[in-house]
């Protein structure tokens, strides 16, 4: 195949994964566009700059060296538009770039519904580096903080704030914190973290307006219910949705979000696209259309190299798994827990006394078969997990060698016993054994330290 | 919730996070703490040969318990008013941990005190004086410059061994680690020793092996334990196994940490007093590559130095004019200079384990073990990974982490201590140390093709 100029536009783990997949199967010349910096970094490490445990060089995956070694083209600068006819893309400063391939990966954006008052100074969402600074701006004196909307980001941006002794009202929608994906024994204990860090966690309430302070910046916040929250800095932390105006505004077809087929090509012959800003037009089974996290990217980044590479294949996810941290309990999940059963399906639920650890297992009532776990504040091993439900191992099998899976630091407690008591407890008929257990030795001085 | 309650629950956590807020006894423990550590330093000049045992007494007992109460309850209460969890807020911000003033003079503090202590004992006279009746009490004789390193080592590592246990209570790792090394620098590197003075025996220290003790196993220390009866026998039996079977034999079943973690004072040291400093190891590329050569180069040095002194009586009068040079250098420039003044005076610049990383000889040895042939490895979650960079920032071998992590690949890095602080600081449960077959210790970059279908042909 000729060389080509593969343009890719963002440099989000998506379209870096996009380019060091191509370097490595072609010759391609490649040229990476962003707006935002000039080296990708991991926009998960946000919080962890503002917090000061890393500083924003410790959170680039790549030396800078690493794209002139590997020709991988850096250009920083804004699109204003993309013309499909010329193939080229135009910049905000007047420039143009020529491109044989374009692949968009431009990632999220904050979600907005058009409160009255979210204009005002001190008002933001958190995504990207330019979030980030005007955080630290809006953070400048500021004694309280109001976020809206329940969710991961949400979490953390209260995590970051109480560093700064900023006091933090949560305002959540739902019943309980993130209800929509959590059931609700795992939600719960999340809520009771979050108030444990000092965090005034409001649920079943929503935003009504922000009220200026008459200069344009932030002074309250009304609540739907009527209570006025004077605060100097507010988050609209209510979930991510595709940044795609531009995309749409050059003719690219766009729903919600870029519209792919299975093999992540747009409307447009040669543009492709995939991560955050994508939206299956089938989406793969079990799996929503958009998906707006860090390892669906990499993988359509890979996808997208080998499909362009003439290695055509669809895209394909498989069994779904995700992590996440609620101050200080650990979240994993393989497969799907639903916070709602489906038909024919049951749920094991496990929490410790202290209610800060907790496992639930779903399982298909007729077969037995494993549907997905949760675990909070234990870590479970990913390939193992994926083998047991793609396997469709039974609940009992997967019990009976619970150990397998268990992948939290040596020396620490192990649960499997407890768990399988309670299992037992609840399914007395076919009692379940453990017989694999973690490493003995760290079992021997678990003990003696108990 | 009320504002008032929400009020009342923001004060009582506030105190927990991190920032600029001291609570009034964390100020006065503070304040003990500088009133303590000014009167150790006062020491230096005001106590001489002439200053009444009385005084000297005082003078002890005052500034080590201001400095010791004022300095744990500070250290402590930091971390237990906040919950358990990893707390690393401000490690890139503050002044002490990033390289700042403060840092830049705590560096050079230490690395005063080191040279003192190598070059210029006389100038601490003062220190060692106050040291006396303490050491009359604990070896029957007067207190020398290296008895008081040796109380002020295990006191810090106490203490900040402590401070370590309280900031990473959640992690029992951790916890029974650190124990360990609190336990061999108290016994094995210190009361043994002392008590061994006390009663005219050999001071040695045990959890020192050959080659970081580089001269256990030089001819003329294997004659003087020869001639010092059954305990010498057991003193040579002891280092001998210890380098040559022990050594192999747990480092293929646990890898370097056994020792690097877990028993050897230098680590110990870097683990407790310098755990604030871990962080500003030098990640990159050229670093590593500085690290190889000169860790290699001091293990070749040694290994020439001990087999030409053990050959020394037959070769001619030259070269042993040579020999003793070379142990004159290696004595002066690595066991002073890099492992002193360098290997802690820099603790605040270049991270915790500088001597560790770029020069120990031992590790060098336990590292080539564990690179080509142990069981030790840290593995890597499946496709967890959100390349956040936690790991990669707190190793303090300066080991890339993240490099591995975010391909699925195992880390078996000859320099990894296993400390273990990567995988208590990952905030998506990726890593794990373990010990397994050798079969399945490396693995490739896995892309996510170990996602079910989805492999990448
Ligand atoms: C604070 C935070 C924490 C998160 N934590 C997790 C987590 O723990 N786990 C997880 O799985 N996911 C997490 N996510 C989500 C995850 O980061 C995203 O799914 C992922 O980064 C998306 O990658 P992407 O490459 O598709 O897009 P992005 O990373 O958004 O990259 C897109 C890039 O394109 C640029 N761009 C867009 N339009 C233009 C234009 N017109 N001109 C020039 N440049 C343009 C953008 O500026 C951006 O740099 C988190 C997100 C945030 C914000
Ligand atoms: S890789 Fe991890 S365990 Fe090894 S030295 Fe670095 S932080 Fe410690
Ligand atoms: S292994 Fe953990 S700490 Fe390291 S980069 Fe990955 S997620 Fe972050």
């Amino acid at each position: 195949m000729s060389e080509r100029h593969i343009v890719i536009l963002g440099n989000g783990i998506t379209g870096i994964t996009a380019a060091r997949t191509l370097r490595k199967r072609s010759n391609h010349r490649i040229t990476v566009v962003s707006g935002e910096t000039e080296h990708h970094f991991s926009r998960t490490a946000l919080m962890y700059i503002f917090m000061g445990d890393m500083r924003y060089e410790d959170t680039k995956p790549f030396p800078d060296d690493f794209w002139a070694k590997n020709r991988i083209d850096l250009k920083q600068g804004w699109v204003d538009s993309i013309d499909s006819q010329q193939k080229q893309l135009l910049f905000k400063n007047g420039e143009s770039l020529k491109y044989d391939t374009l692949i968009l990966a431009t990632g999220s954006k904050p979600n907005r519904f058009g409160w009255p008052g979210e204009e005002l100074i001190g008002v933001q969402g958190l995504y990207s580096y330019q979030d980030l600074e005007m955080m630290e701006r809006n953070a400048k004196g500021a004694k309280r903080a109001v976020l809206v909307g329940g969710g991961l980001i949400g979490v953390e941006v209260a995590e970051m704030l109480l560093t700064r002794n900023i006091q933090v009202t949560f305002l959540v929608r739902e019943k309980t914190f993130w209800g929509s994906v959590l059931p609700i024994g795992e939600s719960a204990m999340i809520n009771r973290e979050i108030r444990a860090h000092g965090v005034d966690l409001r649920l079943e309430t929503g935003l009504k307006e922000i009220l200026s302070d008459g200069e344009g910046r932030v002074r309250a916040v009304e609540t739907l219910s009527g209570d006025e929250i004077a605060c100097e800095m507010v988050f609209l932390t209510a979930g991510v949705s595709p940044q795609i105006e531009m995309v749409k505004a050059s003719g690219i077809e766009c729903d919600r979000g870029i519209l792919v087929d299975r093999f992540l090509k747009t409307s447009v012959p040669d543009i492709w696209a995939g991560g955050d800003c994508a939206q299956h037009r089938e989406a793969p089974e079990g799996r929503r259309p958009i998906e707006q996290v860090w390892y669906t990217g990499k993988i359509q980044g890979e996808r997208l190299a080998a499909n362009i590479c003439g290695d055509l294949a669809e895209y394909d996810p498989g069994i779904w798994f995700n992590s996440a941290k609620f101050f200080d309990i650990e979240y994993q999940t393989y497969g799907w827990v639903m916070p709602k059963l489906k038909e024919g399906e049951k749920s094991f639920y496990w929490e410790h006394p202290e209610g800060n650890k907790s496992v639930r297992i779903n399982f298909e009532e007729k077969s037995g078969a494993v549907l997905g776990v949760n675990v909070f504040g234990i870590r479970h091993r990913h390939q193992v997990w994926e083998q047991w439900i793609l396997e469709k191992k039974t609940i009992h099998e997967v019990l009976t060698h619970l150990g397998a899976a268990n992948f939290d630091p040596e020396f620490y407690r192990q649960y499997e016993s407890e768990i399988i008591t309670a299992f037992n407890l609840l399914y007395p008929d076919q009692p379940v054994e453990l017989k694999t257990q973690k490493g003995l030795f760290s079992k021997f001085f678990a003990k003696i330290l108990k | 919730m009320s504002d008032i309650t929400a009020n009342l629950a923001y004060e009582s956590h506030s105190i927990a996070h991190h920032g600029p807020r001291l609570k009034i006894s964390e100020k006065i423990a503070l304040t003990a703490m500088a009133i303590g550590s000014m009167l150790l330093a006062l020491s230096l000049i005001a106590v001489n040969d002439s200053t009444s045992e009385t005084l000297k007494n005082l003078w002890f007992n005052i500034s080590w318990a201001l400095a010791i109460g004022g300095g744990g309850y500070f250290a402590l209460s930091k971390h237990l008013n906040d919950r358990p969890g990893v707390r690393n807020q401000g490690k890139t911000t503050d002044s002490l941990t990033a390289r700042g003033a403060w840092g830049w003079m705590m560096g050079i503090v230490f690395t005063s005190f080191y040279i003192c202590l190598y070059w210029f004992p006389r100038q601490l006279e003062g220190l060692v004086r106050i040291h006396d009746p303490f050491s009359l009490f604990m070896r029957g004789r007067a207190a020398d410059e290296w008895f008081v390193y040796g109380t002020i080592y295990t006191i810090l590592t106490l203490l900040m061994g402590a401070k370590a246990i309280a900031k990473y209570r959640h992690n029992r790792y951790q916890i029974i680690r650190t124990s360990v090394i609190m336990i061999v620098q108290l016994t094995f590197s210190y009361l043994f020793p002392v008590l061994a003075a006390k009663f005219s025996q050999p001071e040695i220290y045990f959890s020192y092996l050959w080659p970081l003790a580089y001269d256990k196993l030089f001819p003329s220390s294997i004659d003087h334990f020869l001639h010092s009866g059954a305990i010498g026998y057991f003193i040579i039996g002891w280092f001998v196994v210890g380098t040559f079977i022990a050594t192999p034999v747990l480092t293929y079943y646990f890898g370097k940490r056994w020792y690097c973690s877990w028993v050897c004072g230098c680590g110990g040291l870097a683990n407790t007093m310098g755990d604030s400093w871990r962080q500003v190891s030098d990640k990159s590329l050229k670093s590593w590559k500085i690290e190889r050569w000169t860790i290699h180069s001091v293990l070749a040095f040694i290994v020439i130095l001990t087999v030409v002194l053990w050959f020394e009586p037959y070769l001619p009068a030259a070269f042993k004019e040579i020999a003793f040079q070379m142990r004159k250098f290696y004595a002066f420039v690595i066991g002073a200079a890099f492992s002193g003044v360098v290997g802690v005076g820099f603790y605040p610049l270049m991270g915790t384990r500088v001597w560790c990383r770029f020069g120990c000889p031992m590790a060098a040895v336990l590292g080539l073990l564990q690179r080509f042939n142990s069981r030790f490895r840290i593995t890597t979650n499946g496709a967890q990974c959100i390349s956040c960079g936690n790991c990669s920032k707190y190793c303090e071998m300066g080991i890339d982490v993240r490099h591995y992590a975010q391909r699925g690949q195992n880390i078996i890095r000859a320099s990894c201590v296993g400390c273990g602080i990567c995988a208590t600081v990952c905030p998506r449960g990726v890593l794990s140390l373990e010990n397994g077959p050798l079969e399945e210790r490396y693995n490739q970059e896995q892309g996510l093709s170990l996602l079910g279908k989805t492999k990448a042909q």
